[in-house]
C-alpha cells in the first residue's frame, strides 16, 4: 500500500516538471523584452537595461529558465512586473477568497447533486429522473457568467436580498457558491445515478430487499456505500478543479481570488505572475487527482488488496 | 448495386454491433440467462427496425421519432446555421451599424431585443455572432479531434516510444486547468479567432488521443489486423484503413459532446476580453459588453446568452441521442 502511494507520487513528478517546462517556454517564446513593451517609448534605454536587469531579461533564456526553475525549488515565483511584489505573497493574499468560495461551492454541489442522482436512481425513468438529469444538463450547458449575471439581476438586484459583488461577508459567497457549484454539481448528480444504477442490480441488494428491508434501509445502508465510492474520488478532483475553474466567477463577482490574479496578470501583460497563477494551480490539481486516487484505494478494500 | 448496398453495414451502428457480439460472446456464454433491462430491449428492437429499414430517409425517420429530444434539438441547430449562413438576408439590420440617439432601448417591435449601448440592434448581431459561435463549435472541435485520433493511433498501435511520449504529453495537457491553459495560449498568441482555434486545439486533443488509443489496442489484437499484418500491409495503411473505420462511432459521439464545450469555451474566452475581437460580434463577447448595463437595460446581455444556452443544450442533447444509437453499451455517467 505504501509502496503504491509512493510510486503514485513518483509518476505525478514528471508530470509537474512537464508542466512547468510548457507553461515557461509558453510564455518565454514571445519576441521581445516585455519591459520596453511595457515602458514603450517613455524611458530611456539605459534605464530599460537597468530594470531588465533587474528582473534577470538580460541573460540567455535556458540560464533564465534554469534560475526559474532553482527559485521554483525554493519555492519563490519570482516578482510580478506591474504590481513589484512578489508573486508568492500576492498568491498567498488571494488564496483565502479562492478557497472559501471553492469549498462553499463544493457543499452546494454536494448538497444539490448527491440527492438529485439518488432521486433519478430511484425513480429512473420516470418523469423526476428526466427532470433532475435535464437540470444537470442545463448546467453543463450554461455559461457561468451568464449564470453569473442573471443570479445577480434577480437575487442582488432585484431581491436586494444578497451583496451584488466583492468578498466583504459571507453573504457575497452565496451567490458564486450556488454559480460555480451548480454545474460540478450536475457531474456530481450523474455519477451518483450512474453508479446507484449499477449497485442496485447486485445480489447483495436483491438479498437485502428479500429481507424485507425497507426502500430507504436498502438504498442508503447497503447501496449507497458502495455507489459513493468513485463519487468520493470524484470530489476531490471536483475541489481541485473548482479552485482553478473560478476564474470566471471571481471576475463577475469582483472576488480578490487566484482567478482575478490570473485575468488581471493577462489584462496588464504580468508574465511572473501569470505564471505563477498557473503554476500555482496546476500543482494543486495534480496534488487533486494524487489525492483522489491514493483515497479511492484507501477506501475501496478490493483495490487496496489488488 | 442496391442489392450490394443492403449487405454491407453501412451504418456506424453496424460495424459496432458485430465488435460488441465478438468481445462480449465470452462474457455471455458463462452467463447465458443474462438479463435484457428494458432500454437494452428496446435497443436491440431499434437495431432490428434499422436493419430493415430501406433507405437512409427511412432510418432518419426511425432515429428521429425514438429520441425526440435529439431531433428537436438538431432541428434547433439547423435553424441557428442557416440563419447565420444567411444572416445578411435574415438580419433585419446592419450589425454595425449605430444610432446613438436610439441607444440602450429594451425591447421593441422595431428591435426584438433591443438596442445595445451604440445603439445597434441587439438581434441582428445575434443572427452574425452566430457565425463565430457555430465555427468555433465546430473547427477546433474538429481538429482536436483529428489530431488526437491521429495521435492515439499512432500510440496505440506503434507503442513503445511513440506511446510513452504522446501519453506523457496527454497527462501534462489534461493537468492544466483548460480554460487557464487556453487563457495562457492566448496571452501568448494575442487575441483574435484564428488563435482560439489553436488554444481550443491545443487544450482538447488529450482527451480523444486517450480514447482512440484504447481502442486501438485492442483491435490491433483482433485477427482481421493480424491478417492485414501478415499480408504485408503498411503500418500506416492499417492504422488509417483498417483501424481508423472502426473508431468511427467514437468518433462522432465525442465531436458532438465536445461541441458545447469548445462552445463554451470560446464564450468565456470573449467574455473575458481575450477571444473574438470588434468589431467582430461573438455572443459573448456581447453578453461581455452588456454587463455594465445589466440593471438599467438587462435584456442586452441575457438575450445572447440564451442564445449560448440554448446551442450549447442543443448540442448536447444530440450528443447523448448519438450516442444512445452508436454505442449502446457505452457506460453511461
Amino acid at each position: 500500500m505504501a509502496k503504491k502511494i509512493i510510486n503514485r507520487v513518483l509518476v505525478s513528478i514528471p508530470v509537474l516538471i512537464g508542466v512547468i517546462f510548457i507553461i515557461y517556454v509558453m510564455l518565454n517564446i514571445i519576441p521581445g523584452n516585455p519591459i520596453e513593451v511595457m515602458m514603450a517609448e517613455h524611458a530611456r534605454q539605459d534605464v530599460i537595461d537597468r530594470i531588465s536587469a533587474y528582473y534577470g531579461l538580460d541573460k540567455p533564456v535556458w540560464e533564465q529558465f534554469l534560475i526559474y526553475m532553482k527559485n521554483l525549488l525554493h519555492g519563490d515565483l519570482g516578482v510580478s512586473y506591474k504590481l513589484n511584489r512578489s508573486v508568492n505573497s500576492l498568491i498567498a493574499d488571494a488564496f483565502p477568497y479562492t478557497l472559501k468560495l471553492a469549498i462553499a461551492a463544493a457543499i452546494v454541489s454536494w448538497l444539490i447533486g448527491i440527492p438529485a442522482g439518488i432521486l433519478s436512481a430511484i425513480h429512473e425513468n420516470t418523469i423526476v429522473d428526466r427532470l433532475f438529469m435535464g437540470f444537470s444538463l442545463l448546467g453543463v450547458s450554461m455559461p457561468v457568467f451568464w449564470a453569473a449575471l442573471i443570479f445577480q439581476y434577480i437575487f442582488a438586484y432585484r431581491l436586494a436580498w444578497v451583496p451584488v459583488s466583492g468578498a466583504d461577508t459571507w453573504q457575497s459567497y452565496i451567490l458564486p457558491a450556488i454559480v460555480l457549484g451548480w454545474s460540478s454539481a450536475g457531474t456530481i448528480a450523474r455519477l451518483t445515478r450512474s453508479n446507484l444504477l449499477e449497485v442496485l442490480e447486485e445480489d447483495y441488494i436483491r438479498t437485502a430487499w428479500a429481507k424485507g428491508l425497507s426502500q430507504a434501509g436498502v438504498i442508503l445502508h447497503h447501496a449507497f456505500k458502495n455507489a459513493l465510492l468513485p463519487v468520493i474520488t470524484m470530489m476531490a478532483i471536483q475541489v481541485a478543479s473548482l479552485l482553478s475553474g473560478a476564474v470566471i466567477t471571481e471576475t463577475v463577482f469582483a472576488i480578490p481570488g487566484i482567478g482575478r490574479l490570473a485575468v488581471d496578470a493577462i489584462t496588464n501583460r504580468d508574465m511572473p505572475l501569470l505564471q505563477g497563477t498557473v503554476i500555482f494551480t496546476t500543482i494543486l490539481i495534480i496534488a487533486g487527482n494524487l489525492i483522489a486516487d491514493i483515497l479511492y484505494s484507501v477506501i475501496d478494500p478490493r483495490i487496496r488488496e489488488k | 448495386m442496391s442489392d450490394l448496398k443492403h449487405f454491407r453495414p453501412d451504418t456506424a451502428f453496424g460495424g459496432k454491433n458485430e465488435k460488441r457480439d465478438l468481445t462480449s460472446s465470452a462474457k455471455k456464454a458463462q452467463d447465458p440467462d443474462a438479463k435484457l433491462s428494458a432500454k437494452d430491449k428496446k435497443r436491440i428492437q431499434l437495431a432490428a427496425d434499422l436493419g430493415e429499414a430501406e433507405t437512409g430517409w427511412d432510418k432518419f425517420k426511425i432515429l428521429c421519432s425514438e429520441n425526440k429530444l435529439a431531433a428537436a434539438s438538431a432541428v434547433i441547430i439547423l435553424v441557428i446555421a442557416l440563419m447565420a449562413i444567411f444572416a445578411p438576408v435574415v438580419a433585419p439590420y446592419d450589425p454595425t451599424k449605430q444610432d446613438l440617439l436610439h441607444r440602450l432601448e429594451g425591447m421593441s417591435a422595431a428591435h426584438i431585443f433591443g438596442t445595445d449601448q451604440l445603439g445597434r440592434d441587439v438581434f441582428s448581431r445575434m443572427i452574425y455572432g452566430a457565425r463565430v459561435s457555430l465555427v468555433i463549435g465546430l473547427l477546433p472541435t474538429f481538429l482536436s479531434l483529428a489530431l488526437g485520433t491521429v495521435l492515439g493511433l499512432i500510440s496505440g498501435y506503434l507503442g513503445k516510444a511513440a506511446d510513452f511520449v504522446i501519453m506523457r504529453l496527454a497527462d501534462i495537457t489534461m493537468a492544466f486547468p483548460s480554460l487557464l491553459l487556453a487563457m495562457v495560449v492566448m496571452y501568448t498568441l494575442g487575441a483574435g479567432i484564428v488563435n482560439i482555434f489553436l488554444a481550443l486545439t491545443f487544450v482538447s486533443w488529450a482527451g480523444t488521443a486517450r480514447v482512440i488509443r484504447s481502442q486501438t489496442l485492442s483491435l490491433r489484437e483482433m485477427e482481421y489486423i493480424e491478417a492485414a499484418r501478415s499480408m504485408g500491409v503498411s503500418k500506416w495503411r492499417i492504422m488509417f484503413q483498417h483501424i481508423l473505420p472502426n473508431c468511427l462511432p467514437n468518433l462522432i459521439v465525442l465531436f458532438t459532446l465536445n461541441i458545447p464545450g469548445s462552445i463554451l469555451s470560446e464564450s468565456s474566452l470573449s467574455f473575458l476580453g481575450i477571444g473574438a475581437q470588434p468589431p467582430m460580434t461573438s455572443w459573448g463577447l456581447m453578453v461581455s459588453d452588456g454587463k455594465q448595463y445589466l440593471f438599467t437595460d438587462p435584456v442586452v446581455a441575457i438575450a445572447p446568452g440564451v442564445a449560448i444556452l440554448i446551442l450549447a443544450l442543443a448540442f448536447n442533447f444530440l450528443g447523448d441521442g448519438v450516442r444512445d444509437v452508436l454505442d449502446p453499451y457505452l457506460n453511461k455517467q
